[in-house]
């Protein structure tokens, strides 16, 4: 088998006393849904954050397409089409949505040491940001400043400024976190189309959206992988009961 | 693009109607001293505008800006003393002088965030303010007074107060045009993602420090250019020009006027030192009246004098 599009092995992260990734390896394939569950407080964010270059390890190695990127900074990895969103949502909120999805365009087109044109008259970079923006619904959208969208719009703009830098893989961290029905239904949706695209990594609590989309899932408690496998193994698995679903019998209940 | 017609648009072009004819009306009423001083006016606009673009579009709170005006000024007081008279050598020298500068502590600096980077802006400065006051063979604290203004073999005659003002005059609106491309280009979309969000720029793929130091180097540069015709202006440089609470006046004049807007720290040094020269004349703490002035534009018009004329629809 060819090597997997992520490989990260015996990952470390301490924070004072407490070991938030402990010796965490995992892998992901190129093409699957891979979502990554655990109670609160299991050290997902962290692991998301490690990913991409935000938080740094103490220890372990992360490949990413062949290449160590352990050491390398976010921007860096971004450049390599690794993408995130973030659990809270983190865009230019003094920014139209479309500067938004635009200046991830332009990230990812040469440098930006060009001083004299109006970059909002580019009409690549504007056709490429419109383009993310209609995929995810917010095509009408587009020149509202992003103070003004409601919160499920702005989660939606999240995933937009993620596609524009056309990642390889998607670092998706909880993007249904604070969304109503109706708005997670669409994101489901929208997950659904995306993933024909691009391999993607789910941290997310919202079950039924992880057992309805993942390929295979790994779960997470104290910062140590318990188990990795299809939802339907996972679903079964004696110690990933115990450890973590016990508390939510919800999982088990939509089986 | 046709610029929206609001207050501040409208307070803006009049603004530069009224800097363009000024010298006429001083030629008809023979008020030479309102030529004078704002000549004055003009030269700080341009270093307030300068430091505009690190702090109000780049979020970088410099409080050592001043600096470039005396670097800019000991240029070319100082190659003036040396006998280099022509304004082709000592103009590009205090230019080049002040974005190495700039580059020194903009490097250092830019590792640091919120209050560090004021007080390692705020350190640098005062170290070249001492380091001038050192520099006995050009005056040390005393200053260095320049005999003779710059000389642009023939082109234009410094010391002629019409020329001087349209040069100084000039600068102001060439630095102005520079910035507002600046503003608008990929560059300087990228410095103002960096103000408003930097882990999110990072994350979609930006060196954010790399386009700050950049934007940093501009900024100090610019103001190079304010401080050698400063130095031209007074026919002086001194360490004062340097100290730390002349470079706080450039952060009043931009705050004063508009962080963020392009023609704000135009309004911000025209108001503030007609201010003090206003009240220079009935008291001597003028400082009591401009202090409480500050405190309220801070505290009820964020924008400052362009934020709140922006507000107004149409006046």
């Amino acid at each position: 088998m060819a090597e997997a599009l992520l490989r990260v092995d015996n990952l470390v992260r301490r924070y004072g006393g407490i070991t938030a990734t402990d010796n965490l390896s995992m892998e992901v394939v190129a093409g699957e849904l891979h979502a990554i569950i655990g109670p609160n407080g299991a050290g997902k964010t962290t692991l998301i954050s490690q990913l991409t270059g935000q938080v740094m390890p103490n220890s372990g190695t992360i490949r990413f397409a062949g290449r160590d990127v352990t050491g390398l900074p976010s921007y860096k990895r971004s450049r390599l089409g690794l993408a995130r969103s973030f659990q809270i949502t983190s865009l230019l909120k003094d920014f139209s949505a479309i500067d938004n999805v635009a200046l991830a365009a332009q990230a990812h087109d040469g440098h930006s040491f060009r001083f004299w044109g109006n970059a909002r008259k580019e009409r690549q970079l504007r056709a490429t940001a419109r383009a993310a923006l209609e995929r995810v619904g917010l095509g009408k959208r587009a020149d509202i400043v992003v103070s003004q969208l409601s919160h499920g719009e702005q989660r939606e703009l999240e995933l937009a400024v993620a596609l524009a830098t056309k990642p390889q893989l998607l670092l998706l961290d909880e993007p249904m976190a604070g969304l109503g029905v109706t708005e997670s239904a669409r994101m489901v949706a929208l997950l659904k189309e995306l993933r024909k695209e691009v391999t993607i990594v789910l941290v997310e609590h919202d079950m039924e959206a992880v057992f309805a989309l993942a390929d295979r899932i790994t779960v997470l408690v104290y910062g140590r992988v318990i188990a990795c496998d299809v939802p339907d193994a996972i679903r079964k698995d004696e110690e990933v009961k115990r450890a973590y679903l016990g508390e939510q019998h919800a999982v088990t209940r939509h089986g | 693009m046709m610029p929206k017609l609001n207050a501040s648009n409208a307070v803006a072009a009049l603004m530069c109607a009224a800097l363009i004819l000024l010298p006429v009306y001083s030629a008809a009423t023979g008020n030479i001293f309102i030529l004078t001083l704002f000549t004055r006016i003009t030269i700080y606009a341009l270093a307030a505008a300068s430091l505009n673009l690190i702090m109000g579009y780049g979020g970088m709170m410099s409080f050592g800006h001043a600096a470039y005006l005396g670097i800019g000024g000991y240029a070319v007081g100082i190659l003036a003393a040396e006998g280099i008279g022509s304004g082709f050598i000592q103009w590009p020298v205090a230019l080049a002088v002040s974005a190495l500068f700039a580059l020194l502590i903009g490097s250092l600096s830019l590792r640091t965030r919120g209050v560090y980077f004021i007080m390692i802006t705020l350190a640098f400065a005062q170290m070249a303010y001492y380091v001038a006051s050192a520099l006995s063979r050009y005056g040390g604290d005393d200053g260095l007074t320049v005999y003779k203004r710059s000389d642009f073999a023939g082109l234009i005659n410094l010391s002629d107060r019409t020329q001087f003002y349209y040069l100084c005059l000039a600068c102001l609106f060439g630095g102005l045009y520079l910035i507002w491309r600046i503003v608008n280009s990929r560059f300087g979309l990228v410095v103002q993602g960096v103000r408003s969000n930097e882990q999110r720029m990072q994350a979609i793929g930006f060196h954010a420090n790399r386009y700050r130091l950049v934007c940093f180097v501009i900024a100090g540069t610019i103001c190079g250019l304010a401080g050698a015709l400063l130095a031209n202006n007074t026919d002086f440089v001194s360490p004062a020009v340097m100290y730390w609470t002349r470079s706080g006046d450039l952060m009043v004049m931009v705050i004063l006027g508009g962080m963020g807007s392009l023609f704000g720290p135009v309004v911000g040094a025209i108001v503030y030192l007609l201010l003090e020269e206003l009240l220079s004349q009935f008291t001597e703490y003028s400082g009591l009246i401009l202090g409480p002035v500050l405190l309220l534009i801070v505290l009820f018009a964020r924008g400052g004098i362009m934020g709140l004329l922006g507000r107004m629809r149409r006046g």
